[in-house]
């Protein structure tokens, strides 16, 4: 009789908000799983996210070499995504990222966390704009 | 299993001759367990009734699980029997709030100038638990509480007991999160509670054409009821929530658009009448 746990209900409330934002949104839940990424976010991450599914933030993040400004490798502890899951506050980075299509692309991320009813986290929204 | 139901209006109380047969009387179930467990859903106007049934049987224990504390689910308590019985116990089970606790928010509906008695000064034994983030047991049932799409903090619960299971829903808008029917579970508002669930009791206040001018209101159509029912695999369903401009005509009506929406529940789905009992047999 046992049952599939199911995602948080502000993590479904999110998903359906990214489906239909124009701008590109990741969402991760709070064990650090990438859960959904939106189609805007596939130009970005040159794939979409039925091709990719569900896997850890930490590696999701470290397939697009992000790096500096300067072009220097961006430390882990400095990617917003990151502090959003370990130290739930929210963060911002320009970054660049080499896309899944081979594309070096300069983009900015802000990553925040989600808390739910009185002091749940629930998991994290980071949003990519491009410069 | 045995489930009652004391009240299934939505909204508002609704007595009168257009209601005879559903009801006038606002959200209350009464689950009673083969152990001699009662759990009360809901404080709606049918908890009332209700109330006298328990001190007429001598139940001096019940534990209440509240969905939210709207008014509709809430306006009964005030003159519910063990609240005024010292030999009774009541433990209360209800959402966590980010600011203020269970035990204060429903304190207000007891103080000027809503009621002129204290919740602290009545009788009864009241205990507040705000709900556990994972399941929970209650002697032998097994308790699932779960947010669902609702305005303000609102959960539907899932009692696993005697071998069969129920699901409670009554206030959910699913359709708020797009395309439900097409997601897996996983991501589905009260998927984890409704799931291959034995009974399923959930909103359907709206026609689909009624829906249309009521988007975001927290509540669901019926076409979209039983489009979740499919989506979770619900057993059988009873369309719960009735809206207050509905008739007893209307909700024959409404019946039979459930049930000619081709669902996949093993049994047709129904609409709630006050004093329904539905026996869920040991699977």
């Amino acid at each position: 009789m046992a049952t599939a746990r199911s995602k948080h209900l502000v993590l479904i409330l999110a998903r359906e908000l990214a489906s239909n934002l124009a701008t590109p949104t990741l969402i991760a839940d709070a064990e650090g799983t990438l859960v959904f990424f939106n189609e805007a976010a596939e130009e970005i991450v040159g794939r979409g996210f039925s091709e990719i599914g569900e896997m850890p933030m930490d590696e999701f993040s470290a397939s697009f070499t992000p790096r500096t400004r300067n072009h220097a490798p961006l430390a882990d502890e400095r990617r917003p995504t990151r502090i959003a899951l370990e130290e739930r506050r929210a963060a911002h980075e320009q970054l660049w990222v080499l896309s899944r299509d081979g594309v070096d692309r300069q983009v900015a991320i802000t990553a925040f966390p989600l808390f739910a009813e009185a002091d749940e986290f629930v998991g994290i929204v980071g949003i990519f704009w491009r410069e | 299993m045995r489930v009652r139901i004391w009240g299934c209006r939505g909204s508002v109380p609704t007595p009168g001759p257009q209601t005879v047969r559903c009801g006038g009387n606002t959200s209350c179930i009464e689950i009673s367990l083969d152990d001699g467990t009662v759990f009360v859903l809901d404080a709606g106007t049918g908890i009332r009734e209700l109330g006298n049934q328990l001190a007429e049987n001598g139940v001096k224990h019940v534990h209440l699980m509240l969905t939210h504390l709207h008014l509709d689910h809430l306006e009964g308590l005030r003159f519910f029997a063990p609240l005024f019985d010292p030999e009774s116990t009541i433990d209360l089970w209800g959402p966590r709030s980010p600011v203020v606790t269970l035990k204060e928010r429903i304190r207000r509906s007891f103080s000027p100038p809503l009621f002129p008695i204290d919740l602290m000064d009545t009788p009864g034994r009241v205990n507040f638990h705000e709900l556990p983030k994972t399941q929970w047991r209650i002697g032998e049932a097994r308790l699932i509480a779960s947010l669902i799409v609702h305005p303000g903090p609102t959960v539907g619960y899932r009692i696993e007991a005697d071998g069969s299971s129920v699901a409670y829903i009554p206030d959910h808008e699913p359709a708020l999160t797009g395309d439900f029917a097409r997601r897996s579970r996983d991501w589905i508002s009260g998927g984890s509670i409704a799931e291959d669930v034995d009974l399923l009791l959930h909103d359907a206040q709206y026609f689909e054409e009624e829906y249309d001018g009521r988007l975001g209101w927290g509540h669901s159509s019926v076409d979209s009821a039983m489009a979740y029912a499919d989506a979770v695999g619900a057993r059988r369903v009873v369309l719960f929530h009735h809206d207050p401009t509905h008739s007893d005509e209307t909700m024959e009506r409404l019946e039979a658009e459930a049930r000619s929406l081709g669902s996949n529940t093993h049994d047709p789905p129904i609409v709630a009448r006050e004093g329904m009992v539905l026996e869920l047999p040991s699977r």
